[in-house]
């Protein structure tokens, strides 16, 4: 390979990688929010699913009556649909404080189901899968030489990098609401006398984070894909919570594992198309492999918040 | 005005409350029902009653229980022992493979060597599929949920690999594996019906476990670290043993789901070997109180509504999802109804 193909090879690699960490870094974020405050959502998967499929119906009618910002309007839909989601994840958690693990695992399985439910009621059963022409890439920096490409990417993922990870940050830890958080997910008794909420700030996170999981689902279906299909999250709501224990519970952190993952799917993907005689499917399945690994390294005996899947009561 | 109190509810109202559950799930599924222009009461007919009015479908519950049996065994028996084993949809596809893989290989075998093999493969298989999320736990201190859950993707990968590689069954359009030799079959309980030997291995995995759970000192080392792990050391209990135990049969049981489903379904690999019986061996472990004999209703409780599921969609027009929401929603309505089990509801008056 000479010199000028590696880098074309590298450019595209960065560009991928950038646009492929995007939901990741939604969706990590929002299960940071939700674990900082105690609360384990294993709903992420589901309302992934949920905003994915949201965000295109929204999108899709939208487009049929003829409204300019439909794309935008589905994003709109998919962050609420994830709020809503969250918030029943909430009643499960914190009001009534059962189970977590099951409880998100069961908000998985009725976001996934009634997602795919409704997607035949409202499209049916055709042989063509529906779709819309998805958003565009902004070319930034058309005019640089060789990087340009870098900096072809879709608005919400310059929105993810430059506005929601450093605002992710500054409300977390420089914020009352972002100290509200972490108080209550390290100690709930000593924040409840301090006479911070336990549950409204719970609900709190839980809605904010479920409303990024809902838009990092609704970038699959609204960006990267232009349609919605059974197979659309495949897992990466998984990875999200895994890089939440990777990110050591970082906003910044989260974005970094994000990358990793969203590295290594990029790669995988430009090898497969170089020509590399490897079965495609391993390279689906590496970069669960990687995460798994990435895990084993950083996450060992990882601090988690001290009311991490306590419910919590008043005595 | 009633009140709550803080005790153990009696037997009888905590053996009800899986009913009250499920009674609940469907008056909430009903107004889906509704808006799609379907009778709610004629859709839990075919539901509930209509899968035990014939032979065939009646039997059809028990084929449709079978694997579930073993996934919500398997689900029952990592809890249990406090294991959060949520790969049971992973280990099942490994025990899958194994059993193919041995199936495969039994041509001039007997049955009673090409049966025994494949159970031990894919229990074996399970068991390997649940080993790295339990060292990582039990050496590195990395939560088992995270890893049991990422392994799903993978085994759905590989599977996929072998299918439209190495396993490839040429004279097949279908990713699907070559038949597995006729003597690896599990034979069939009844004459004209699907209803194989693995409804019977399911059934005995249950009473074995029954039998532990309650007259053995590993069943109750399991219930005591399952409780809480820090007393259990305290009282001698060899935590992280006991712990390693829980989740590597937890993951063998799963395996033997995805033996008994090509050994006595499909008689070759396919992707769609699951259609999610280890997410689903939650709901019925749950639904179930991790009771052996509760697991065992849920389960055939379960397979009744999948196999009316099936009814309901071709009768009433009505999309095949309806199940997999009614399915979501008594999971989560369970979770909810079972914290009466340590509440008594007490009615007084009110205090003027």
């Amino acid at each position: 390979m000479t010199a000028a193909l590696l880098i074309t090879f590298l450019v595209g690699l960065l560009a991928a990688t950038l646009r492929v960490a995007t939901p990741l870094i939604l969706g990590t974020i929002g299960e940071i929010y939700t674990e900082r405050t105690g609360v384990l959502n294993l709903g992420i998967e589901g309302i992934m699913f949920l905003g994915a499929f949201v965000g295109f119906a929204v999108a899709k009618q939208f487009e049929l009556a003829g409204v300019g910002a439909h794309l935008w309007l589905g994003v709109l839909g998919a962050a609420l649909a994830g709020m809503v989601a969250a918030a029943l994840m909430g009643f499960f958690a914190v009001t009534l404080g059962v189970n977590q693990h099951v409880a998100g695992l069961g908000i998985t399985l009725l976001c996934t189901s009634l997602s795919l439910f409704a997607f035949r009621l409202v499209f049916g059963e055709s042989a063509v899968l529906p779709s819309v022409s998805p958003f565009a890439q902004v070319d930034l920096f058309a005019n640089l030489p060789v990087i340009a490409p870098i900096f072809s990417q879709y608005l919400l993922t310059y929105a993810t990098f430059l506005v929601l990870v450093p605002l992710a940050s500054w409300v977390l830890y420089r914020t009352k609401f972002g100290l509200e958080m972490r108080a209550v997910g390290e100690n709930p008794e000593a924040a409840d006398a301090a006479g911070i909420s336990v549950p409204r700030t719970r609900y709190g996170a839980l809605m904010i984070g479920g409303a990024l999981m809902g838009v990092g689902g609704a970038f699959l279906s609204l960006a990267q894909l232009g349609a919605f299909s059974p197979g659309i999250v495949a897992g990466r709501g998984w990875v999200c919570i895994a890089l939440v224990i990777f990110a050591k519970w970082d906003p910044v952190r989260g974005m970094l594992g994000a990358l990793l993952f969203g590295g290594v799917f990029a790669l995988q993907l430009r090898l497969q198309t170089q020509g590399f005689q490897l079965p495609y499917e391993l390279f689906l399945a590496l970069p669960y492999v990687v995460t798994l690994i990435a895990l084993a390294i950083a996450g060992r005996n990882a601090a988690y918040p001290g009311a991490y899947l306590k419910p919590y009561r008043r005595e | 005005m009633f009140r709550l109190e803080r005790t153990v509810a009696p037997l009888w109202v905590q053996a009800l409350l899986p009913v009250v559950a499920v009674v609940i799930t469907f008056a909430l599924t009903a107004t889906l029902l509704w808006l799609v222009n379907a009778n709610p009461l004629e859709a839990y007919y075919y539901f509930l009653v209509d899968p035990l009015s014939n032979r065939v479908s009646l039997l059809e519950v028990l084929v449709k229980a079978t694997p579930l049996l073993l996934t919500g065994a398997a689900v029952t028996w990592a809890f249990t022992g406090g294991f959060w084993n949520i790969g049971a949809e992973g280990q099942l596809y490994a025990g899958a493979v194994a059993a193919t893989a041995v199936g495969l290989q039994m041509q001039n075998m007997p049955p009673w060597v090409a049966i025994p093999l494949m159970i031990v493969a894919g229990f074996a298989a399970g068991m390997l599929w649940v080993l790295v999320p339990v060292l990582m736990k039990l050496k590195l201190g990395i939560d088992e949920v995270v890893t049991t859950l990422l392994l799903n993707p993978v085994a759905l990968f590989i599977v996929s690999w072998l299918l439209n590689g190495p396993w490839r069954n040429p004279v097949s359009q279908w990713p699907q594996s070559p038949d597995i030799a006729a003597s690896a079959i599990f034979p069939k309980l009844l004459p004209r019906a699907r209803l194989h030997f693995g409804f019977v291995l399911a059934i005995l995995v249950l009473i074995l476990m029954g039998y532990i759970f309650r007259q053995t000192a590993l069943g109750m080392r399991m219930r005591a670290v399952g409780l809480e792990p820090a007393a259990a050391r305290f009282a001698g209990i060899r935590v992280q043993r006991t712990m390693l135990i829980s989740a590597l049969v937890s993951g063998g049981i799963a395996g033997l789901a995805g033996v008994s489903e090509i050994a006595g379904i499909h008689y070759h690999l396919i992707d769609a070997i699951s259609p999610g019986y280890g997410y689903t061996g939650i709901l019925v472990a749950t639904l179930g109180m991790l009771n052996p004999l509760g697991v065992g209703v849920a389960a055939l409780f379960i397979g009744l509504i999948d196999t009316g599921g099936q009814t309901v969609s071709r009768a009433l027009g009505v999309p095949v999802y309806l199940g997999d929401v009614i399915q979501a929603t008594l999971l989560l309505v369970t979770l909810g109804v079972l914290l009466l089990r340590n509440y008594r509801i007490r009615f007084v008056r009110r205090a003027s």
